[in-house]
C-alpha cells in the first residue's frame, strides 16, 4: 500500500513541476491564474497523500482548509483582474451584462 | 493478501495519478488559454476524484473517510466552478479564441494585461 502512495505521490509531484512551468511561462495573466488554481488542488491531493504515505491522517483537515482557500484565493485574483478592484463592481466597457 | 476493496483501491489512485500527470502535460503542451482550462479542468477534477474515492475505498468506514467525502464535494463544486468563472473573464477581457488554422499555425497570443 505504501507503494501505491509513493507512487501517487511521486506523479503528483511531477504534474506540479509542470504547471509551475506553465505558471512562470503562460503568455497570459489568466493562464498564470489558471495554473496557479491547479497547483492548489494538486497541493490538496499532495497533502492527503502524505498524510496517508507517513500514516497521520490528520493531515486531511490542513487539506480541507487548503481547498477553501484555493478557491477563495482564485476567485479574488480573476475579480481582481476583471475589475482591477476587490471591492468594485464597476464595469471597464459598456454595454456589457452579467 | 490484499481483498478486493484494497485493490480497487490501487487502481483508483494509479489511474487517478495517470489523469493528473495527462492533465499537467496538457497544460503545458496546449495551444491556447481555452484549450489549456480543458486540460486542467477536466483531468483535474477526474483525477482528484479517483484518488480522493481511492483513498477512501483504503480508508472503510470511519471519520477519515467523512472528511474525504467533504474534500471530494469541495473540490467538485469549486474547480468547475473556478473553471468557468475564469473562462468567462478571459473572453470578457477580451481573449480570443484560436480557431481554425489558426491553432495548426500557432499565432502569437495577444498581450493582455
Amino acid at each position: 500500500m505504501t507503494g501505491v502512495f509513493a507512487a501517487a505521490t511521486a506523479a503528483i509531484v511531477v504534474c506540479m513541476g509542470l504547471t509551475l512551468a506553465r505558471s512562470i511561462a503562460g503568455p497570459t495573466v489568466f493562464d498564470r491564474i489558471l495554473a496557479v488554481n491547479s497547483f492548489g488542488t494538486k497541493t490538496v491531493l499532495l497533502i492527503a497523500l502524505v498524510g496517508y504515505l507517513a500514516g497521520r491522517p490528520d493531515f486531511l483537515d490542513l487539506a480541507l482548509v487548503y481547498a477553501l482557500m484555493n478557491f477563495i484565493g482564485t476567485i479574488a485574483a480573476m475579480k481582481f483582474t476583471r475589475f482591477g478592484d476587490l471591492a468594485g463592481m464597476e464595469d471597464d466597457d459598456s454595454g456589457e451584462v452579467f | 493478501m490484499a481483498g478486493p476493496i484494497e485493490v480497487l483501491s490501487w487502481v483508483c489512485i494509479l489511474s487517478g495519478s495517470v489523469f493528473v500527470i495527462i492533465g499537467g502535460i496538457g497544460l503545458l503542451r496546449l495551444p491556447d488559454f481555452y484549450t489549456r482550462i480543458h486540460a486542467a479542468g477536466i483531468t483535474d477534477t477526474l483525477g482528484s476524484w479517483l484518488i480522493l474515492a481511492g483513498l477512501m475505498l483504503h480508508e472503510g468506514f470511519t471519520l477519515g473517510a467523512a472528511k474525504l467525502a467533504m474534500l471530494l464535494f469541495f473540490l467538485l463544486t469549486t474547480s468547475p466552478l473556478s473553471s468557468h468563472a475564469l473562462a468567462k473573464a478571459a473572453f470578457l477581457r477580451g481573449l480570443d479564441p484560436l480557431q481554425g488554422r489558426d491553432l495548426v499555425d500557432r499565432h502569437e497570443v495577444d498581450d493582455i494585461a
